[in-house]
């Protein structure tokens, strides 16, 4: 067995705030290996996000350890160890989309620029549009163009926030397709933050059920799909099976209360 | 064609203002000092050419630019300083505020005292002027690229130089073109007035000085003109630079 890219022993982390501690992440015991494609499901303040910046070290843990790729994540970022995908596509209005896929080759000092934009912009299926200006495309296209900049570097490790989250259902299909094909063919490591259940289901290798206050991890389900899956799939009932496991998960955790 | 369709109607309202301005003073047997007609401004214009672009020269040549330029640099650069050094944010912003509320009618005397007669005062009149806005502005331009812009440079584990080219300076030039624009217009006040203070024998300000006191109110408006139009034009590239740096400002996309 490969050694695992990311592997967390009772990771804490507590906001102080004015009025009272946040306990984002209370014990969190974690491990993902090389080729995983492990989605985060929960609600709200389930410290999904939280976890996924301790790993990114965007925010640090207050107790417990985690490294990422054998180092802590300090010096794995560093060592720009892994490409992140946020919320927002966050692209840079005054940088055409080949300039923005290009971004982190030009700080990273990294040569080739040229072919790894193109590479990586047909990756996400936008040829053509080098030239473009972020604000002249749609969202789901900004989307693609801040994937293809988190991969221009070819990071092993991709750290995905909700990506898809802003967009609506009909492009989220169509992406959470067209990235199940991205991660099929290079064979990256993908940590996914969502809180869609299908979207989990149909892209996850794992899928890690968090829930909140404190925020916790309540199950950890291997799926085992077919890697060559469609969209389809989500009808068939090993799909509805794991669907529901996860819904029974974020049940036990009190995440349909009030 | 939409730009010439733009500057029809303010030219044509500047037209009618003129028009009803001339008819005033025909109609009304306005006193000469109160008011002159522009025709009779016009006619002042035409034949002081000389002594106009002598003042232009000495006012917004030597003291406008090279003190716009001067004080917007150094509000720059003070601004990226305490950008970077907490502890100079602290001291030097009040700082900053405590010299931008100096009344220009006492500091230009001073100035005068501190360096001499020559061109020196004024162009230290501007930079007092100018340097303020250049840094509030400047500061709050840096802040003004996101959260999540910021993560990523640090995801990339870019140096606070590279950070600040690849991001927060381009973020920042909205901000940058606003003081850029205001300060043009101080510039132009904070000259003139400056002259006012005996620190030249030519220029536009000590024109309209020497005019006021030998009651020649239409040079004193001929010069006023001549302001008003620089100072638009100045204004004007400001307006065209910034739209070719900040295009892709949601206000100038096309």
């Amino acid at each position: 067995m490969a050694a695992a890219v990311i592997e967390a022993r009772d990771l804490s982390l507590t906001f102080q705030t004015a009025d009272s501690p946040v306990y984002a992440l209370s014990k969190v015991n974690l491990t993902v290996n090389d080729g995983d494609f492990v989605s985060f499901i929960g609600p709200s303040g389930c410290g999904k996000t939280t976890l996924l910046r301790v790993i990114a070290d965007l925010e640090q843990a207050t107790s417990g350890s985690i490294t990422v790729n054998g180092l802590s994540p300090h010096d794995a970022r560093l060592a720009r160890s892994y490409g992140y995908v946020f919320q927002a596509p966050g692209l840079f209005p005054w940088r055409t989309v080949e300039k923005n896929v290009g971004l982190p080759l030009e700080i990273m000092g990294i040569g080739d620029a040229a072919e790894r934009v193109k590479r990586n912009l047909d990756l996400v299926n936008l040829g053509g549009f080098e030239k473009k200006f972020p604000w002249q495309l749609s969202g789901g296209m900004q989307q693609r163009v801040s994937i293809a900049r988190a991969l221009a570097f070819d990071p092993r490790l991709l750290l995905m926030d909700e990506p898809f989250g802003a967009l609506d259902e009909i492009v989220r299909d169509k992406l959470n397709q067209q990235l199940l094909e991205l991660w099929e063919r290079t064979a990256k490591t993908v940590v996914f933050v969502t809180h869609s259940i299908p979207e989990a289901v149909f892209l996850s290798t794992k899928i890690v059920v968090m829930s909140p206050r404190p925020g916790r991890i309540i199950d950890v389900i291997e799926t085992n799909l077919p890697r060559d899956r469609t969209l389809d799939f989500r009808e068939a009932p090993e799909f509805l099976k794991l669907a529901h496991r996860v819904r029974e998960g974020l049940k036990a955790g009190h995440s349909y209360e009030d | 064609m939409k730009a010439l369709r733009n500057l029809f109607a303010p030219a044509l309202l500047g037209v009618a203002i003129l028009v009803i301005w001339e008819a005033a003073c025909r109609a009304i047997p306005i006193p000469q000092v109160l008011l002159p007609a522009p025709s009779v401004i016009g006619a002042r214009i035409a034949t002081e050419i000389p002594l106009l672009a002598y003042d232009f020269l000495k006012t917004v040549i030597q003291a406008v630019i090279p003190g716009w330029i001067i004080g917007c640099a150094a509000g720059l650069v003070v601004a990226l300083l305490c950008d970077r050094f907490d502890f100079l944010k602290r001291g030097l912003l009040p700082l900053g505020n405590f010299f931008s509320v100096l009344p220009l009618v006492g500091v230009a005397p001073i100035m005068v005292m501190w360096f001499g007669t020559g061109v020196a005062p004024n162009i230290a009149v501007v930079v007092i002027m100018t340097f303020f806005p250049m840094l509030v502005n400047a500061l709050a331009g840096l802040q003004a690229s996101s959260h999540l812009e910021r993560d990523l440079m640090r995801s990339y584990n870019a140096s606070w130089m590279q950070a600040l080219t690849s991001l927060r300076l381009p973020a920042a030039m909205p901000f940058i073109f606003n003081a850029l624009k205001i300060n043009s217009t101080l510039a132009m006040i904070g000259a003139i007035v400056a002259e006012f203070f005996g620190t030249r024998i030519a220029g536009m300000g000590f024109r309209m000085q020497t005019g006021f006191g030998s009651m020649s109110l239409d040079l004193v408006w001929a010069e006023i003109a001549v302001a008003a139009v620089v100072g638009s034009l100045f204004y004007a590239l400001l307006v065209l630079a910034e739209r070719a740096v900040t295009f892709w400002h949601p206000s100038y996309r096309v």
